[in-house]
């Protein structure tokens, strides 16, 4: 077993949905360190990128490849969705399920999760349905929920939308909290300001293509492209 | 409608009126007197009903939940055939059944026919493709539900099936319960399988097809509203089991 799956490198990975070119070709590789955050417009691929990475969405052409034994990756990353999905259990079930898949045994799952439930705020809440949670609750239980595997890295597919500023800021804590202590978060987002608190480094999608991959502060200050340039000062492209 | 007419269609409302309720009061005394004839193939309706349903949800169940996950050649083909299934006509159900277990069948050596065996397993085949069906059609929304997560999770097949037969379970109840009400309902091909045998293999709806044909149609209409009554009291029973109307739960 490799001490991490990182770095992840795709070399000339398109995806194809029916014919049409998603996204691609796209050539990078993500570091062990850091956090990344997927910028771009709509329908610019960043969804179809961050799932293409984990596994969710097949090549049609190239490699993403990461280090170590290919079957060990999916066990050690996971994935946070832009709208939480939640299992139809208790916020406690949903907390242990990921463990109890991996073997972990029934009582020390409830422990992990009693603990987990205290740090986002949720331990009165574990017996109750999760789905009668909020939505800021939903997206802190399914954040929860994937950090509970211990990922190497995890993905996030605009984690704060339609959240409220309180709820933004939670989850913003806890996602720097666990970049810190060592987590690779690549995590795809629209909120520019968001972006700027979050980020040690930027990839700029436009169209499908990767358009632009810097620094954070280089992306910010001085961004290479026209198109870059003109997302950053907030004109529409497409 | 001539008056003469209308008179005759009142006439027969009010025998009919008057055979339901003999009926009712048929049951009402089946009931308060406890026949012993009347429990015995009550209970018999009960142990064949409810086999059939434990069996056929065993296999029907899963397989509709593994129909809804799994993408395989023929699978648009499969679903069609196991929907077309569900309107099995009993009675030809009854009537294979019949010539597979028969002594000169390839299952005569099992001497399973008029048996309540037989029975359970006609009814098993014509309760299958109901059960799997809807489980199939329930499972499948959930699936749609579930399905980045399971991916993202990393999860195997028949912990897939394992996830969506637990958290679907409020919904594939109710394809049991159809699959119990199709049973208990069953005349045609228990009847021919398992011969209406009295002390042996009759059941309420052989027995309530028997009273009609002996003209005894209050006793048949009581043991009617005895089988309506049993229906009724079970699906109370499973629901409050498993506590589907809990508040907050689905």
């Amino acid at each position: 077993m490799v001490d991490t799956i990182l770095p992840l490198v795709l070399s000339g990975a398109v995806v194809k949905r029916r014919g049409k070119t998603l996204i691609g070709p796209i050539n990078t590789e993500i570091s062990r360190a850091g956090f990344t955050i997927v910028m771009g417009p709509n329908g610019s691929g960043k969804t179809t990128l961050l799932r293409l990475m984990h596994g969710l969405e097949r090549l049609s052409k190239g490699a993403a490849v990461w280090q170590g034994t290919q079957l060990e990756a999916p066990m050690r990353q996971a994935y946070v969705f832009q709208n939480p999905i939640m299992l139809r259990r208790s916020v406690k079930e949903n907390l242990t399920y990921p463990l109890r898949l991996r073997g972990v045994s029934k009582p020390a799952a409830a422990t992990i999760a009693n603990d987990w439930a205290t740090r986002i705020c949720l331990s009165k809440a574990l017996e109750q349905d999760a789905m009668n949670l909020s939505g800021g609750e939903k997206q802190k239980l399914a954040l929860a929920r994937a950090l509970i595997q211990k990922p190497d890295v995890l993905f996030l597919d605009e984690p704060c939308a339609n959240l409220d500023g309180r709820a933004t800021r939670e989850i913003e804590e806890l996602l720097l909290e666990t970049s810190r202590a060592g987590t690779r978060i690549v995590m795809a987002t629209h909120d520019m300001g968001q972006a700027r608190r979050l980020a040690t480094e930027v990839m700029f999608m436009l169209r499908g293509r990767l358009h632009e991959f810097a620094k954070a502060e280089v992306f910010f200050e001085l961004p290479t492209t026209p198109q870059a340039r003109a997302f950053l000062n907030g004109d529409i492209i497409e | 409608m001539s008056p003469k007419a209308g008179q005759r269609a009142r006439v027969r409302l009010v025998l009919a009126m008057s055979d339901i309720f003999e009926g009712l009061k048929a049951a009402f005394w089946l009931l308060v007197s406890m026949d012993r004839d009347l429990v015995e193939i009550t209970l018999r309706s009960l142990q064949v009903s409810l086999s059939a349903l434990v069996i056929a949800s065993a296999i029907g169940l899963p397989f509709g939940t593994w129909l809804a996950i799994r993408r395989f050649r023929h699978r648009r083909t499969t679903i069609a055939v196991m929907n077309a299934l569900m309107g099995l006509p009993p009675v030809v159900v009854g009537l294979i059944v019949y010539m597979l277990f028969s002594r000169t069948g390839p299952f005569g050596v099992f001497g399973l026919l008029f048996t309540p065996a037989a029975m359970i397993i006609a009814q098993v085949i014509i309760i299958t493709p109901l059960i799997a069906s809807i489980a199939h059609q329930s499972m499948r929304e959930l699936w749609a539900d579930y399905h980045d997560l399971l991916i993202s999770l990393n999860t195997g097949p028949w912990q897939r099936i394992r996830t969506l037969l637990w958290d679907g379970r409020r919904a594939l109840l109710t394809a049991s319960l159809a699959g119990f009400g199709r049973a208990i309902g069953e005349v045609g091909a228990i009847m021919i399988v398992g011969g209406n045998i009295d002390h042996a293999t009759r059941v309420l709806t052989t027995a309530i097809a028997l009273e009609t044909g002996k003209g005894d149609f209050a006793l048949a209409l009581g043991l009617g509203f005895v089988l309506i009554g049993l229906a009724i009291v079970v699906n109370l029973a499973i629901h409050r089991l498993s506590r589907t109307e809990r508040e907050g739960r689905w």
